[in-house]
């Protein structure tokens, strides 16, 4: 078990390599209770969170999630979030939020500054956020059979869910005591799969009939250092490696989840100066010749000169190869060029290569 | 020879001690069960080249795993005389016979006062039994 931003997490339970394979031919389940959730609901929803995030919120259709940015005023990343948008079991709308755990009390932070009284009570424009991090467990089922695993425990019919898009379901199974849950067609793995969230007092329950309905289909519950290596696979940035306050959208590659013509969120402005400046550095993804791994931190070279900073590296399971993501300034970000990286001392050849590293070949009938 | 017949050093390498024809002292050394156990994942191994001069509580190479690198340590002052060459391409089996074939490297002892230091298995075990993360 590991720390993970205050909460103690497995590494692995048997083995991050077999975790992450199962994970790319059948199926894993992780426990992702400590991602931060914060539910929005009331008619002035919409407009708050428009307020708080890059992207737009007022325009989801029911039940579409959004990939999106929150920024400080100077433009620079504090978090990337999911925003998804929902009806509960009585028709009404609300919003949930979900944030990185290390980031959630930031978050929170900010919303308890811009809700005051007044516009959290403005009448027919109320705001209720709810922190719902400790009352839900969250667990990510990923692997190309996650569809026929929970379909039998799901009142929708999954087939038909689109990549990025969830509902507020019942949960067919007695463990679940007639408690519902959200499900999204979402993950951080590149694999098909989906979120699930549901109430903390029968999570324990639900995993485990997960575990049962999934053991012919070959299922293992996978921990986070499968987790890392299957986003890095994909290319995916986490927050603390790839992002952080010191780095803008512009240069993550996430310029896309910029809306900068709509409401006047934290750094819109900054944004805007940014986006019309030439990047300094930007994101790339590396491939190394050699077994040794680069990790954070590592420089990395061009002709012996430093040029940038390693943000993420591990071993590949999948190309069976060390890949690494880092910034390094935009003439050195072609994919093909030739770059060395600072191992301990030693300088390993690398390539940069386009992200991300794997893809999967997309046979549903989804996105 | 059985784990209970090997010296350990504190930082997980086991030495078994054997006299070669011409009378000098060799150390084969390798990593115990347990410390496999705990960098599970292994991705790659750096060995040194035979003749090099290694020290006692000093890096000779390192292990890798998904997880992290580890240095490994010499547990005896001395020269490298063989290195496991098999290794590299069978980590992924390393924990199945980790006393035998497992083997990294082979020392002759330059200096056997440093051997005092080492762990008998019993005084090894207690140590393994400390370090076992209590949720395991």
């Amino acid at each position: 078990m590991v720390d993970f931003a205050g909460w103690s997490m497995p590494q692995q339970y048997t083995s991050i390599i077999q975790e992450h394979v199962t994970s790319r031919t059948a199926v894993g389940m992780a426990d992702i209770s400590h991602m931060g959730r914060l539910r929005f609901e009331g008619p002035g929803a919409a407009v708050f969170l428009a307020e708080l995030l890059t992207r737009r919120v007022g325009d989801l259709d029911l039940g579409q999630v959004r990939y999106s940015l929150v920024t400080n005023p100077q433009g620079g990343i504090l978090d990337d979030v999911l925003v998804g948008f929902y009806h509960n079991e009585h028709g009404q709308p609300f919003y949930v939020l979900v944030v990185n755990a290390a980031n959630r009390r930031k978050i929170l932070g900010w919303v308890q500054a811009h809700l005051p009284p007044e516009r959290a009570e403005a009448p027919g424009e109320e705001v209720i956020c709810t922190d719902l991090t400790r009352l839900w467990a969250m667990f990510a089922i990923q692997g190309p059979r996650s569809v026929e695993l929970l379909q039998p425990l799901i009142d929708v019919d999954l087939h038909l869910m689109k990549y990025y898009n969830g509902a507020q379901v019942r949960i067919l199974h007695p463990a679940a005591q007639r408690q519902g849950g959200i499900i999204t067609r979402t993950g951080y793995t590149g694999e098909d799969g989906f979120e699930l969230s549901v109430g903390a007092s029968v999570a324990l329950g639900i995993w485990e009939a997960i575990m049962e309905i999934g053991r012919p289909l070959g299922i293992v519950p996978t921990g986070i250092g499968a987790r890392d290596t299957l986003r890095l696979e994909a290319g995916m940035p986490l927050y603390g490696h790839e992002l952080s306050e010191g780095i803008n959208p512009f240069q993550a590659g996430l310029g896309y989840v910029c809306y900068l013509v709509g409401y006047d969120f934290p750094g819109r402005d900054a944004l805007k100066v940014l986006e019309r400046q030439p990047l300094d550095k930007t994101r790339i993804g590396l491939e190394l010749a050699g077994r040794r791994v680069a990790r954070q931190g590592c420089d990395i070279l061009a002709e012996g000169h430093k040029i940038g900073r390693i943000t993420s590296g591990s071993h590949s399971p999948t190309l069976n190869r060390p890949i690494a993501m880092g910034y390094v300034p935009p003439e050195f970000a072609q994919p093909g060029t030739e770059l060395q990286i600072d191992v301990r001392g030693r300088f390993e050849p690398a390539r940069v290569v386009k992200l991300p590293f794997y893809r999967r070949s997309r046979k549903g009938n989804h996105k | 020879m059985t784990p209970q017949q090997l010296l350990y050093s504190t930082t997980h390498e086991w030495v078994r001690l054997e006299t070669d024809p011409a009378g000098a002292k060799i150390a084969t050394v390798g990593i115990s069960a347990f410390a496999l156990e705990l960098l599970t994942d292994l991705v790659y191994v750096d060995l040194p080249e035979v003749g090099r001069q290694v020290t006692a509580g000093e890096p000779f190479g390192e292990i890798e795993s998904v997880k992290a690198v580890s240095d490994l340590y010499s547990p005896v002052d001395g020269e490298i005389t063989e290195v496991n060459t098999e290794l590299a391409d069978r980590l992924d089996t390393l924990g199945d016979d980790p006393y035998e074939a497992g083997w990294f490297v082979k020392i002759k002892i330059s200096d056997e006062s440093g051997l005092a230091g080492l762990l008998d298995h019993a005084a090894y075990q207690k140590q393994c039994e400390q370090e076992t993360p209590n949720d395991q």
